[in-house]
């Protein structure tokens, strides 16, 4: 993308008909660090990359519960998408104030797009950098969004967003046909599966992806690291990467400590 | 029971142009049971003037949505509030156009909030709301007070059905009843509020919601039965100093 005299502002036209500050802020979401969905009949799973600004420092929140049966993962400027997450859970908890009911996915999606489509159209505002794969369940069963800066949103069987997301798809459009008659288990092997295409060459470590799922009789609720840490175990032997690259990872865990105890002195 | 007299001097004066102190026209007992195929609910047509029998006509059950059926005892006007209200969430609810549609819980909650606001502050919506509907196979009844009060049963009734419907139905009602065996039921219940109500007339309604939709029957009469000795001959049928 190059700079051009059309892309000041957002309520500007170029002559080709595009928007550029709306396809500046999808560049935002293709530079966050990738987070990928994928729906069964009954279940939807949601994965990310942590990505940490160093090793001292905590790792970006990237998922979100907005209710008990919907959740976010988003990438891009993830303080956007802490206030669009803000939004959805507002949304949500005054729907089930006065219905008594949950909020049908569909329409929170729909409620989403619009507020980010008002950001395209108003010359004092910018559009949200972010993009967020919105999972949930209601009486139409499991469904996953995906919610554009540009206000646009799709329903998909499995997607991923972020960077080196290219990977990912590629490996679950290999695999997405089965995923609508997925268990729960085979559901999340796979996103850390996709999660793994993301990282090209670097391990697949618990404290490096954050898994969350939710279901029909399952509450959204983030996995915690040590059934992660655990299923990642399980998934080394039914690794489909190429023998040599895990060879290495192992090597690379080869004892580091030195020969000799450091001293006190 | 008057919850709400005597407040003229208690709230500022430029706000109390317009709400309901006192009613004017009302309608009396709704009732409603769940039965085998979904709701049945009946009230007759009356619109009392305070104590004159003032309109014969006026139906005070109305479908609500696909799935619902709302029956309104209290102030008739405040009735065609809520159904504008409801009319209004409904066409909303249509208008996503996505394959969701409220429910009669759904409803029910909303009326609740929209009852439970008007009285916090102090301008009530004059009814008793009795909200019944099926969806997905799942029957639900409930009734939404003037002041808020909610809940839901198997077995509602408002107004005097509260005192002469209501042990009818706790001993004679029954979890999956027929359409002619609830009918009979309600009809038992109307019998005796029409004997004992002074606001009942005799042209009652009934309505029905199953999965098919909702049905709003034809208002027939009841049979009524005057030829007790005692009223004929109140000197000697022992009916000297008695109601």
């Amino acid at each position: 993308m190059f700079r051009n005299q059309y892309d000041t502002d957002v309520t500007t036209w170029s002559p080709a008909g595009r928007l550029f500050q709306v396809e500046y802020a999808m560049e935002a979401v293709k530079q966050g660090s990738a987070a990928i969905g994928l729906r069964s009949k009954t279940h939807v799973v949601l994965a990310t990359v942590n990505k940490a600004n160093s090793e001292l420092s905590s790792h970006q929140k990237k998922i979100f519960k907005a209710d008990d049966h919907i959740g976010v993962a988003i990438a891009g400027l993830t303080a956007d998408g802490r206030v669009l997450s803000k939004y959805l859970r507002s949304e949500c908890i005054n729907y089930g104030f006065t219905y008594e009911s949950k909020l049908p996915v569909g329409r929170l999606v729909v409620q989403l797009a619009d507020k980010a489509q008002v950001c395209t159209q108003r010359s004092w505002k910018r559009p949200y950098g972010v993009g967020l794969l919105v999972a949930g369940l209601d009486e139409s069963g499991a469904h996953l969004y995906y919610n554009c800066p540009s206000g646009n949103y799709f329903e998909y069987q499995a997607f991923a967003i972020g960077s080196r997301s290219q990977a990912a798809k590629t490996y679950l459009e290999r695999k997405f046909e089965k995923f609508m008659s997925s268990s729960r288990e085979d559901l999340i092997k796979d996103a850390l599966f996709a999660i793994k295409e993301t990282l090209q060459g670097e391990e697949l470590t618990s404290s490096i992806c954050t898994v969350a799922v939710v279901g029909v009789e399952e509450p959204f609720q983030i996995i915690d690291q040590k059934t992660i840490h655990d299923l990642i175990e399980s998934l080394e032997p039914k690794e489909e990467a190429p023998a040599p690259a895990a060879d290495q990872g192992a090597a690379m865990q080869e004892d580091r400590s030195p020969e000799v105890a450091p001293m006190d002195i | 029971m008057n919850y709400f007299e005597g407040l003229e001097g208690t709230v500022s004066s430029e706000s109390d142009s317009q709400r309901t102190l006192t009613p004017y026209v009302t309608g009396t007992s709704v009732i409603g049971i769940k039965y085998k195929d979904g709701i049945l609910m009946t009230a007759d047509m009356g619109g009392s003037y305070g104590s004159t029998l003032r309109y014969k006509g006026v139906e005070r059950m109305k479908p609500v949505g696909k799935h619902s059926i709302i029956g309104a005892s209290g102030e008739i006007s405040d009735f065609q509030e809520i159904m504008r209200y409801l009319d209004e969430l409904i066409i909303h609810d249509n208008m996503w156009d996505d394959g969701n549609s409220l429910g009669p819980k759904e409803i029910h909650n909303y009326l609740t909030r929209v009852m439970y606001n008007r009285r916090n502050k102090f301008d009530p919506l004059w009814n008793t709301l009795v909200l019944g509907g099926i969806k997905n196979g799942q029957k639900y009844l409930g009734m939404v007070s003037s002041i808020g009060v909610h809940f839901e049963d198997d077995h509602i009734a408002t107004g005097f059905g509260n005192h002469l419907a209501r042990p009818i139905l706790r001993d004679e009602w029954k979890e999956d009843m027929s359409f002619e065996d609830a009918v009979k039921l309600l009809e038992k219940c109307m019998l005796v509020l029409l004997y004992r109500d002074r606001s009942a007339i005799n042209k009652l309604q009934i309505t029905k919601i199953t999965e098919e939709g909702a049905t709003v029957y034809q208002p027939y009469a009841l049979k009524t039965h005057w030829g007790f000795t005692a009223f004929k001959n109140p000197a000697n049928g022992g009916a000297e100093g008695s109601w």
